[in-house]
């Protein structure tokens, strides 16, 4: 569903990325994890065809991102990293602004639009400013936006920030039912204990480059640590288990 | 429910119908509309009352000036037609300038910064109706105040010339092509500019706008030559003068269209020429703009949005401020770096500096533009007056540069007054710092364009002091006054600083800091005009007891105008709940 083939993203003499090739079924939850700054916002956003790549190819279910941007746009729902909606439109009408964008209004929009409102707890909230929606409930309204359109791959980046157990709970439902109905869903997040549990497969990306993908099993079984938890695997995949001293920092 | 839900339309989808231009510029219009329609739920009626009294003597003031200007204009004989058109046309040379200056300002935010463009590129919609979407929303952003401006001229032109109910729709068809070309251009030169400079300086590339605008705003307005209409002495001939108004200044510039639509209307000659010119010249420059966006923008954007700057400017002069105040406690020190450090790294708020600049050329240039030496001795009571009625116009730019620089500081805080307050940083040491910070740079512009201006206008030393002195006085309590009023009604929401002044408070600031100059300006007259009337008699100048009194009243209303919300503003932030 998600295929990238040597995707590369420079910035003057900076490699952000450095020829990723990644592939990501249809039914397939898949987790992306990486230290701060290794280049996972960098390529969600070519995925989402908001930044273009400096070389490779991106496919969206068989469509290449930069030859059919609209019909590979089409196919998904992307939520960044820090979501915006407009502070004054109302819930339902940013949710009807959204779906316009993809193409699609009358009254079968207007049923799904209460449906997800429902869903997400918002139904109450849905003619009130969204300037008065707390962190949460903006997160919440931004993935609904993701799904109105009924996308065929989700591309999100850090969706547990900001939410309470319930709506992590309810989050999590929901990608699950959506990749087993044969939806795809690329995650990232710092969230250790949710990758763990929750996703298919794992890509790991540290310094631009994917230095592990498989599940977590796999994963382990190429850090030849079998017994070691997910922080110890994800330290020693990147690279990053230096001890620092903190005595003196602390003292 | 779940089934109908979740399950994703796997079919290979055509492109996807595109939304209309209304539906997608919905977000824009629809804010605004929710805005207005929810606003009597937070306005209290005293706020929407002063607003409304504001606003209809702004109108009122300009409609009756522009109104007396214009009739009398027409009522010149021969040539009144010709002048009125002639000030028409350099007034819409004027607003195109400006617009072009803001275009430039708003294009790069709307098509490079703003926080929606994530969503809407990641969507499915055609590039073509993206760039209109982002065009309109420039246009409007840019010119609707411009706009405004111009309502109380022209409703005075369809007034003098009896234009008829109809004249509002030319003078608004005229309007909005002359509107359209400078956002195509400025959204043009903004997608050059981002393409060709290097990453991550998307911000900086403004301040390169702002300073290549000026430039133009410059040269057209020296195209332009208004003072010739002011000197008709300086022609050898009534003919060559009405050759000059006859001719246009700028025979291919819209705003000469616009004028010649605006006029030929009112004149009632039919002359399609100009309305053509005008419409097919925008429409060609929307393709034209269109083109470039297809070919330039996604690159252009992906270089605008790489992320903060790497590197670090000011690290220099910053060790020479650090140098300079050594002896101040660290806490205060650190602050007013973070502050001057702050402010030049970020050039949405330096390089408005620049107009500063202009503004201050352009009262230069008009001051000694003044035919005050040229001919007849003029007597000393008039270049006495004039350097009052430039101390007046100082004043009101100080005021103005404090309102845009000094009157946002604590708002532009915003989200980390948290580390502010938690930290054991006294809030009087955090005005005090913001004060020295804003103020200082003011005093000094305040003062030397006041001994300039002086100089220029040949006044005496006596005005020259006391000229000096006062916007000096002045412009220490206009400081305060913005800080504190600043404090009392922030804005701590919002991100762009050049908005804040635009709030309520900052309505309420420019009030006062313009009736403090009115007070000041009226009871300074009476020891000026005593020095005068002695020197005059042939005495060395004095002043009485009134005089004097006139002068210390004049002080302790500046004292306590400058001073009381100060101490107000303390005591809000002392109470403040970060």
């Amino acid at each position: 569903m998600i295929r990238l083939r040597g995707v590369v993203k420079q910035y003057g003499k900076f490699v952000a990325v450095r020829g990723i090739d990644l592939d990501i079924a249809r039914g397939e939850l898949f987790g992306f994890l990486g230290p701060n700054g290794a280049g996972k916002t960098t390529t969600m956003r070519m995925i989402a065809g908001i930044l273009p790549p400096t070389s490779g190819e991106i496919e969206i279910g068989g469509v290449n991102i930069l030859k059919r941007p609209m019909q590979a746009k089409a196919k998904m729902g992307f939520i960044p990293d820090r979501p915006f909606v407009y502070d004054k439109l109302t819930g339902v009408e940013f949710l009807r602004f959204t779906a316009a964008l993809y193409g699609q209004d009358g009254k079968a929009i207007e049923s799904r639009i209460d449906e997800l409102l429902e869903i997400f707890e918002l139904a109450p909230w849905k003619h009130e400013l969204t300037e008065s929606y707390s962190h949460g409930m903006r997160q919440k309204l931004i993935i609904a936006s993701a799904l109105v359109h009924r996308p065929e791959a989700i591309v999100v980046d850090e969706p547990m920030v900001g939410l309470d157990p319930k709506s992590t709970r309810l989050l999590k439902t929901i990608f699950r039912r959506f990749v087993e109905k044969g939806g795809t869903v690329l995650m990232s997040t710092h969230t250790l204990e949710i990758i763990e549990g929750f996703c298919d497969r794992v890509g790991i990306i540290s310094h631009g480059e994917l230095v592990a993908c498989g599940t977590i099993e796999e994963l382990r079984t190429n850090a030849s640590s079998s017994s070691a938890g997910m922080e110890e695997l994800f330290l020693r995949l990147t690279g990053d288990h230096v001890e620092h001293n903190l005595d003196a920092v602390l003292g | 429910m779940w089934s109908t839900i979740w399950t994703p339309s796997l079919a290979d989808l055509p492109i996807p119908p595109q939304p209309a231009f209304l539906t997608l510029t919905s977000p824009k219009w629809r804010s605004a509309w929710n805005r207005f329609r929810r606003a009597p739920a937070n306005a209290t009626p005293g706020r929407a009352a002063l607003l409304s009294v504001a606003a209809l003597l702004f109108f009122g003031i300009a409609f009756w000036f522009s109104w007396r200007v214009v009739t009398y204009f027409r009522n010149v004989p021969e040539i009144g037609q010709l002048l009125a058109a002639k000030l028409l046309s350099v007034a819409l040379l004027a607003f195109t300038s400006i617009l072009l200056l803001s275009n430039l300002v708003s294009a790069l935010s709307t098509f490079f910064l703003a926080k929606d463009l994530d969503m809407l590129v990641a969507s499915p919609v055609d590039w073509g109706r993206f760039y209109l979407a982002k065009l309109a929303e420039t246009v409007i952003h840019s010119s609707w105040m411009v706009g405004l401006l111009s309502v109380p001229l022209l409703a005075a032109y369809g007034i003098a010339w009896h234009g008829g109910p109809l004249f509002p729709l030319i003078a608004i068809a005229a309007l909005i092509p002359l509107a359209i070309v400078p956002a195509v251009i400025g959204a043009a030169v903004t997608l050059l500019l981002v393409n060709i400079f290097p990453a991550r300086r998307a911000r900086d590339v403004l301040g390169l706008l702002t300073v290549a605008a000026v430039g133009v705003v410059f040269i057209l307005i020296r195209l332009a030559q208004p003072e010739q209409l002011a000197q008709p002495d300086g022609f050898h001939s009534l003919v060559d003068f009405i050759a000059v108004l006859r001719t246009p200044s700028h025979p291919l510039f819209p705003s000469e269209w616009a004028s010649a639509m605006i006029m030929n209307w009112l004149i009632r000659t039919p002359d399609p020429l100009p309305i053509l010119l005008l419409w097919t010249t925008a429409g060609a420059f929307i393709v034209m703009g269109a083109a470039m966006h297809l070919r330039l923008y996604s690159t252009g954007l992906g270089r605008a949005r790489e992320g903060a700057e790497q590197f670090v400017r000011g690290t220099g002069w910053s060790k020479v401020v650090r140098r300079l105040l050594g002896r101040v406690d660290p806490m205060r020190r650190e602050f007013i770096l973070k502050d001057l450090k702050i402010f030049f790294r970020d050039s949405t708020q330096w390089s408005q500096l620049i107009l500063v600049g202009v503004l201050v050329m352009v009262i230069l240039f008009n001051i000694q533009a003044l035919p005050l030496y040229s001919g007849e001795k003029v007597p000393v009571y008039l270049i006495t007056l004039i350097a009052f009625l430039n101390q007046g116009l100082t004043g009101f730019v100080i005021a103005a540069v404090a309102a845009r620089f000094i009157f946002p500081s604590i708002s532009l805080e915003g989200r980390l007054l948290w580390l502010l307050r938690s930290s054991p940083l006294d809030p009087r040491a955090m005005l005090r710092s913001k004060y020295l910070v804003g103020v200082v740079p003011l005093v000094v512009l305040a003062f030397a364009l006041t001994v300039t201006t002086n100089l220029l206008l040949k006044a005496s030393f006596f005005m020259i002091v006391m000229g000096g002195a006062t916007v000096v006085g002045y412009t220490l309590s206009v400081g305060g006054l913005a800080l504190g009023i600043g404090t009392l009604f922030p804005q701590y929401d919002s991100e762009n600083a050049a908005q804040i002044p635009t709030s309520f408070g900052g309505l309420v600031f420019m009030l006062l800091a313009v009736a403090l100059l009115g007070v000041v300006i009226v009871l300074e007259a009476v020891p000026v005009t005593q020095y005068l009337r002695s020197s005059q008699l042939g005495g060395h100048g004095s002043i009485d007891a009134v005089g004097f009194a006139a002068l210390t009243g004049a002080t302790l209303i500046a004292i306590a105008v400058g001073v009381i919300p100060l101490r107000m503003a303390v005591r809000r932030l002392e109470a403040l709940e970060a």
